[in-house]
Formats: structure tokens, C-alpha cells, sequence
């Protein structure tokens, strides 16, 4: 694959504007041939991380390398890295085509990849409409057409389905998924977990501009939530007392159902047969990734509601 | 929609390497597809072609009735009069072509594509001042040839190859490429159209018109070097008393707008875009 290899390694970024703290030591690595989700809260330093990664912002120490270079040093940056950052980052006067067609020239790439792009994100039949004219979800599949110019072996999309109807959710994760399958570095950040978890392989999750986790999405799940296994039998006066006695918790759900924190499904299965109890279900329960990540980043979000409504 | 992406076959050659000549073709794709271009040189053209004939016009009709006219009569300056209005324009341009970048947001984009920041700059300054240059010329010429031609049989009229008349004709196209120049700088710094416009008006006409609440031995030293006043010099025919020469005046002017293009691009290359 002629993609594999294409990295992105942030060094301890830190940034300040004023006295806010936006990102504070960052490190990660962004690995190809696979869709990594840079998750956090709304305020926790996403936008600006991306900004330091194209060379937008000048972090104030620490460094990020594009295949081992600074932004700034890639000799034609579009065939490297294609972002969307802002879709409405675009003069709105200007048609689509034009649009397009000087990124492409800025950095030598044929004119025909225009409109193959163009086509792959079914832009095609507007290329010569203002793009300033354009709704929320062809302003983000022109952005998107635009990170596709240079064919680059990483890509960054940030909160790229903001703005689109169902179908274009849809087309945009078909898309991150057939990048990365492709050998491409995928980065796409998100304030949504549930968005995550139908696109990313990996997950780089931040909170306040510090690193809070840097794992597969699956060792994510595992890792920072408790789950627990939903036990029924006849006999759940007995079962509470051994599960109790095995060191582990539980809470009544409805008659001769119990959840059981602290202890796994197997163990369950084994204290019952071993002591004679007939049980009607045994079920792991996984937290979903949404609460998992809300548990997570809880400490680090920057407003919270108060739950009173006026 | 189901296909995604088709994967052009993989050339194995290394990727070429950008150039200032992409960034070039990258900023005249770039000037030639917003209206605002064509809108303001045409504003200009309008107003330096149309004015100065209306000029031209009144002041031959009025010749032989005027002394006043007599005494100081040029008919070279006085046809190209128009163009200290039209010279507004130009300095507009020359902001908004920065300043849209910014309203816009698209400057993140411009910057992420050519990141070396100065390359984007000096190609972007470049197509605009030559294109600046050639529309400051052809309305300079026109201004000049269609005054002639209205001044000519009711007052003295001039020809191009009469001493000086030349070099204040293609002067004034210079002078206003310049000026376009120097809207760009200022607009470069302050990242803002109605900053920049507010600061080019300063310098064309706030700032010179203070110097003359000023006493007479600061005022003429100023009037003499301020950069817009000594550039116009080059502009004129004739001299009035403490002004400079046409090419030291600009020089002046060039060396204002350099210092200025110095910042400016020191500015791009440090800020956060």
C-alpha cells in the first residue's frame, strides 16, 4: 500500500491563548490503516490540536511532524494531508469549481482531478454554482472534496457530519472507513461517542487539552466503564448471599433479577452450578460507549447544565 | 451514493514538489473568480476615464475665460486630475484581496495548501500588482489620450511626446499599482477590511490634510516626504515649490511601501492564521 507509513506524532503540544490553557503536553501518534476518532468535549482543545497539526497555529512548545516534517516543510502539503477544518473556510462568491481548481494548482495537481473529485462527492452537477449559495451539507462534501485534491495519505476531517441529513452521515462513514481500508492515517474528531463508535478503529480522547486515553475503541469500552451481568434465577435470595460473599456487589432489577458488578459472567455461571442454582439468564452488560465517555470526561467539561430549567 | 473513492493507479514517482509558479497560477485563478476584482477595476476605469473627460471637458471650455486657468494651465495634470479619486479604488482593491481572505476564513484553507506562508504572500502581491500595474496604465493612458482630445482647439493641449509628459502618464499607472500594493500590506496587518480602508484614507487624505494645521516648518518637510504625496510626484509634470523630484518622490513612496511589505509579512509569518 502506498499509503502505509504516513504518521502523524504530536510531542507534548501545548498551546495558550491568553491565560487559557487550550492544549497542555499533548502526545499521540496517529497510526495509518485505520479511522482514529479524536474525541472530547466541546472546548477540550480538538480544533485547535488540528490547527497546530496543519501549521495553522504555532503551539507555544512541543512540536507535531507530518511523516517525520513540520507542517510547513512538506513540499506539496495537499498530496500529504487533506483537511476539512471549516467548511465555510471558502470565499462564497467564488464557484465550487474555481474553488477547487486553485488548491489544485497551488500545489501542481492536475485539473482533472477536479472533477473526479467533484464526482466522488457528488458535487458534480453544482460546480458552477457560488459556493457561498451552498447549504451546510454541500459546503461539507466540497470541504471534503477538497481534502481529497492531493489523493494524501492522511486525512482530517473535524466534525465532519455536522450539517448533514442522514444519508450523508452515512456517506461520510463509508468514506472514513474506505480511506482508512485503503492504508490511509484517518483523523476524524467528534464531541459525539455514538458517532465514534459506528466509524473509529482507535480513540484519542481529550479533556481540558489533556490527554485522557489513547486505545482501540474496544480496549476504550472495557477499560473505562464498569459493566455488569444481569443474573436471573428462581433461587435469588441464595444467589445474592454467594455473589455477595465472592466479594462482588449487586442491585435488584425486578423479581429474581439481579445485576452483578464485580464479578464476570463465567464466575457467576460457576458459583451457581457449583452450588446447585438454576439460572434462568446470564447476560454481560456492556456500558455503551456513549456513557462511557461521558463518565470519562465529566471532570473536564468546561460548562455544565444544572439540570433546572427556568 | 456507494463508491467512494477510486484509486487512480498509484504512480510510484515522488510527489512534485510545489512551486512559486503554482502558487502564482493558484492566486490569478484566485483573483479572476471573485466579482470584486472586475467590479473595482471597473469603479476605477469609470472614475479616472469618466471624471478626467468631465475635467478635461470643463476646464478647456472655461480656458479663455479663466486667467486663473492661464497662469497655472497643464494640460497633462490637468487631464489626469480624475485620478485622485480613482486612486480609492485601487487602495480598496488592494485591501480586499486580503482583507476577503480573512472575513472569509479562507486563508486557513489558502495557508494549509501553500504553507510556506511567504510564498502565498509574495505570489498573491505579485499577480495583483502586476494586474494593478496593467489596469493603472490603461486607465492612465485612456485618461490622458481622451483628456487630449477634449482639450485640444479650445486650450493648449498636450502630446505624449512633449518633455515629461510620458513619464508622468506611465508614472500615474505606477503610482497607483503601488498604492494597490500598499492597501494590501496594511491590510495584511490588520486583518480587516474596514481597518484597512480606514487606514489607507488616513494616508491619502487625513493625515496630509492635518500637516496643514501644522507651522510652515513642519508642515512643508511633511508635505515634501509624506510617502502618497512624494509618489504622486511622479505622477506631474509640474512641480510645485517644496516637493520632490519624480523619481526621488518614488523612491519614497517605494521605500514606505517596502518598509510596510516588510511587516506585513513578518506579521503573516508569526501570527496564528
Amino acid at each position: 500500500m502506498p499509503h502505509d507509513g504516513a504518521m502523524i506524532e504530536a510531542r507534548n503540544l501545548t498551546k495558550h491563548y491568553g491565560r487559557t490553557v487550550a492544549v497542555d503536553d499533548l502526545s499521540f501518534d496517529v497510526a495509518p490503516g485505520r479511522v482514529t476518532g479524536f474525541l472530547g468535549p466541546n472546548g477540550a482543545g480538538k480544533t485547535t490540536t488540528m490547527r497546530m497539526i496543519l501549521g495553522l497555529d504555532r503551539p507555544n512548545s512541543g512540536a507535531v511532524t507530518i511523516n517525520g516534517r513540520p507542517y510547513r516543510d512538506l513540499p506539496a502539503p495537499l498530496r500529504e494531508v487533506g483537511a476539512l477544518l471549516d467548511a465555510k473556510a471558502l470565499h462564497g462568491g467564488r464557484k465550487a469549481y474555481y474553488h477547487l481548481l486553485l488548491l489544485a494548482q497551488s500545489n501542481g495537481i492536475a485539473k482533472a482531478r477536479v472533477d473526479e473529485v467533484l464526482r466522488i462527492v457528488g458535487l458534480e452537477g453544482v460546480a458552477d454554482r457560488r459556493a457561498g449559495g451552498f447549504s451546510l451539507g454541500m459546503g461539507q462534501r466540497l470541504g471534503i472534496a477538497a481534502a481529497l485534491l492531493g489523493d494524501p495519505g492522511i486525512l482530517m476531517f473535524d466534525e465532519p457530519v455536522n450539517g448533514l441529513d442522514p444519508e450523508g452521515i452515512a456517506w461520510v462513514r463509508q468514506l472514513m472507513r474506505a480511506l482508512a481500508a485503503e492504508g490511509r492515517t484517518v483523523l476524524v474528531s467528534s464531541h459525539l461517542m455514538s458517532e465514534m463508535s459506528l466509524t473509529a478503529d482507535h480513540l484519542i480522547v481529550i479533556g481540558k487539552g489533556k490527554l485522557i486515553r489513547d486505545e482501540s475503541v474496544t480496549q476504550f469500552v472495557e477499560s473505562s466503564s464498569r459493566h455488569s451481568v444481569r443474573v436471573r434465577s428462581p433461587q435469588r435470595e441464595r444467589l445474592e448471599e454467594l455473589v455477595q460473599h465472592a466479594g462482588a456487589s449487586f442491585s435488584r432489577v425486578e423479581d429474581g433479577t439481579l445485576d452483578v458488578l464485580g464479578l464476570e459472567a463465567a464466575a457467576i455461571g460457576e458459583l451457581a452450578a457449583s452450588n446447585g442454582l438454576v439460572l434462568h439468564e446470564l447476560t454481560p452488560k456492556r456500558a455503551s460507549l456513549e456513557e462511557a465517555f461521558m463518565e470519562l470526561t465529566r471532570d473536564s467539561v468546561e460548562f455544565h447544565a444544572t439540570g433546572q430549567v427556568a | 451514493m456507494t463508491a467512494v473513492i477510486e484509486r487512480p493507479p498509484q504512480t510510484a514517482s515522488p510527489v512534485r514538489r510545489a512551486t512559486f509558479g503554482d502558487a502564482l497560477r493558484s492566486e490569478w485563478t484566485k483573483l479572476r473568480t471573485v466579482r470584486s476584482t472586475f467590479w473595482s477595476l471597473a469603479a476605477a476605469a469609470a472614475l479616472g476615464i469618466g471624471l478626467g473627460a468631465l475635467i478635461s471637458w470643463a476646464g478647456a471650455s472655461r480656458f479663455h475665460r479663466d486667467a486663473g486657468l492661464h497662469f497655472n494651465w497643464n494640460p497633462t495634470d490637468h487631464s489626469l486630475r480624475s485620478l485622485t479619486i480613482a486612486q480609492l479604488a485601487f487602495a480598496v482593491l488592494g485591501v480586499l484581496i486580503i482583507s476577503g481572505e480573512y472575513s472569509t476564513g479562507m486563508i486557513r484553507t489558502s495557508l494549509a495548501a501553500v504553507a510556506k506562508r511567504s510564498r502565498m504572500l509574495s505570489a498573491k502581491l505579485t499577480v495583483f500588482t502586476l494586474l494593478a500595474l496593467i489596469a493603472g496604465e490603461a486607465i492612465a493612458l485612456a485618461t490622458f489620450f481622451l483628456g487630449q482630445a477634449l482639450i485640444y482647439g479650445k486650450a493648449p493641449s498636450a502630446s505624449i511626446g512633449y518633455p515629461h509628459v510620458a513619464r508622468a502618464v506611465i508614472g500615474a499607472g505606477v503610482y497607483l499599482a503601488l498604492l494597490a500594493l500598499l492597501g494590501s500590506a496594511i491590510a495584511t496587518i490588520v486583518r480587516h477590511a474596514a481597518a484597512g480602508i480606514a487606514v489607507i484614507v488616513a494616508i491619502l487624505f487625513v493625515l496630509p490634510g492635518i500637516a496643514y494645521a501644522l507651522p510652515t516648518s513642519w508642515q512643508q518637510p511633511i508635505e515634501e516626504y509624506w510617502p502618497t504625496n512624494a509618489g504622486q510626484q511622479f505622477a506631474i509634470v509640474m512641480r510645485d515649490a517644496h516637493t520632490l523630484g519624480p523619481w526621488q518622490g518614488f523612491g519614497v513612496m517605494a521605500a514606505f511601501v517596502a518598509v510596510v511589505l516588510v511587516a506585513a509579512f513578518v506579521l503573516l509569518e508569526r501570527r496564528d492564521a
